[in-house]
């Protein structure tokens, strides 16, 4: 997709900044129970800078996704988002989380809305935007992710592919400021998967701050400025994708992409 | 059947009564079930210990007990409402814990995933149960919520028993004049039947009207 001739879909008001860390990470811990899931994590994300993370299943990559926008809460470290520590609960907290965007596996989309009222409801609730302004604003979004003929539908009457778009333009309708993707393509059918990542492609080029979890190599070396590896609940890799499939320094990493590229 | 059209007057005002106390009821019932179940899902702890308190006590408690109480002992410490007004008070209270149950029952339907999007879009706790949670969670439990609301609509007969003149009271009245209990009774319970069926069907469309598309 050639970002040059995109409309700006992340609609950020600033210029990017490729210095400014917009997402900080500092000896994050997280435990369910017993169970110590993220180990003293560490990871600076630049504004502009799109983050693959991959890692076998149980490594934590969900959970630091969700601990960034608190749906699950920190058991010790410091993060930040645009140099904002994460405030604990209520308002503020609110805040902050239409700042981060998510976008789901399961797409989460409100099953009782249509798509357009899907999108419009964090502008209009949230950041307090004019019903018709919000309207326009996401009838645009749709346009931009190839969906604007489904507006009026419900979730359950779009493919899997539409979804996630849609998905995809709830978050971008609050205009945050990181966006952070689960699988975004986990759940879909493979025909399904290519237009996702197309649109994240997009996203990445016009500068859009983004940590996806994902597999998908292909996104990662057309997307991706570094790839993270995580295992066993650490960060045990970070390098630009195309040394990290090339040549991963770690045995573990070689092990996991062994297994990944078999099938 | 004279028995019956001799006091229809007497009948009517009786039935209008019911309906109003109905109609009040439910509403008040519904809003505090809305309430309960909220406080049983809140994230605070001692939101959820009052909510569950709520429910038992007043599950547990039978109804007529309740209205007994609420009439007699709350004049002795200086409170004193019009009989309607107490009859309304305690019967809501009442089913509004049946209601608070099936609503959380409907909560209880809605992914977690759908929750979880909600605050990822930022809207507070309260803004993603009125937004997202309650307009799915409600959805799934119209019929049992319709139920409730008939069996509230049968249990405005006990406020008989504190004197409020309703239906199985005006009925009751008529009878002691025209001493033929067969026949006014069986025309009261007519009138409680067509009541229900008419929440029956109302129930039945909205259903059907706010069905989520699947
Ligand atoms: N809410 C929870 N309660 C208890 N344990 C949890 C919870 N969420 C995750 N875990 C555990 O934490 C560990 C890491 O889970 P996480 O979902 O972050 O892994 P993941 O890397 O995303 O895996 P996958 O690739 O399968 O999605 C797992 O062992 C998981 O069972
Ligand atoms: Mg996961």
């Amino acid at each position: 997709m050639a970002p040059t001739t995109a409309p700006d879909l992340v609609g950020r008001a600033w210029s990017p900044q490729p210095d400014r860390p917009m997402v900080t990470v500092h000896g994050l811990h997280k435990r369910f129970g017993p169970l110590h899931v993220l180990k003293d994590v560490d990871l600076t994300v630049a504004a502009g800078e799109v983050v693959v993370v991959v890692g076998p299943s149980g490594s934590g990559k969900s959970t630091l996704c969700r601990c960034l926008n608190r749906l699950e809460v920190a058991s010790a470290g410091r993060i930040e988002i645009d140099g904002e520590p994460l405030p604990a609960e209520g308002r503020q907290l609110a805040r902050l989380r239409a700042d981060v965007g998510m976008v789901f596996q399961s797409f989460n989309l409100f099953g009782h809305r249509t798509i357009l009222d899907n999108i419009t409801l964090g502008p209009v609730k949230v950041r307090r935007i004019g019903r018709a302004e919000a309207r326009k604003q996401a009838m645009a979004l749709l346009d931009r992710v190839g969906i604007a003929d489904k507006a009026d539908r419900y979730p359950a009457q779009l493919s899997g592919g539409q979804q996630q778009r849609a998905a995809i333009a709830r978050a971008l309708a609050m205009r945050p400021k990181v966006l952070l993707f689960d699988e975004p393509t986990s759940a879909l059918d493979p025909e399904m998967v290519n237009e996702v990542l197309d649109v994240m492609v997009s996203l990445a080029a016009e500068g859009m701050t983004m940590i996806v979890v994902t597999h998908e190599m292909g996104f990662a070396r057309r997307a991706a400025d570094r790839v993270v590896f995580m295992d066993d609940g650490r960060i045990v890799e970070t390098a630009p994708p195309d040394e990290f499939f090339a040549a991963p320094r770690t045995e573990r990493a070689r092990d996991f992409l062994s297994k990944i590229l078999q099938h | 059947m004279d028995a019956l059209t001799a006091h229809l007057s007497v009948l009517g005002h009786g039935l209008v009564t019911t309906v109003q106390l109905t109609v009040v009821t439910t509403i008040g019932a519904m809003l505090l079930g809305i309430v309960v179940a909220t406080l049983r899902i809140s994230p605070v702890p001692l939101l959820r210990t009052i909510g569950t308190l709520y429910v038992e006590v007043l599950q547990n408690l039978p109804l007529l007990a309740l209205l007994v109480l609420f009439v007699f002992a709350l004049p002795q410490i200086g409170i004193q409402f019009p009989l309607f007004t107490s009859a309304a008070i305690v019967i809501a209270a009442y089913q509004g814990a049946y209601l608070a149950e099936a609503i959380r029952a409907g909560i209880n339907t809605v992914g977690k995933g759908q929750a979880e999007a909600a605050r990822a879009i930022g809207l507070t706790f309260s803004q993603s149960l009125r937004y997202v949670i309650l307009p799915q969670g409600l959805r799934a439990v119209i019929q049992p919520i319709g139920n409730i609301c008939i069996a509230l609509l049968m249990n405005t007969s006990l406020a008989a028993a504190v004197g409020v003149v309703e239906l199985t009271q005006a009925a009751n009245n008529v009878n002691l004049v025209e001493a033929q209990p067969i026949l006014i009774f069986t025309g009261a319970g007519l009138a409680y039947m067509l009541l229900a069926l008419i929440i029956g069907q109302f129930t039945g469309l909205l259903e059907r009207r706010l069905a989520i598309v699947r």
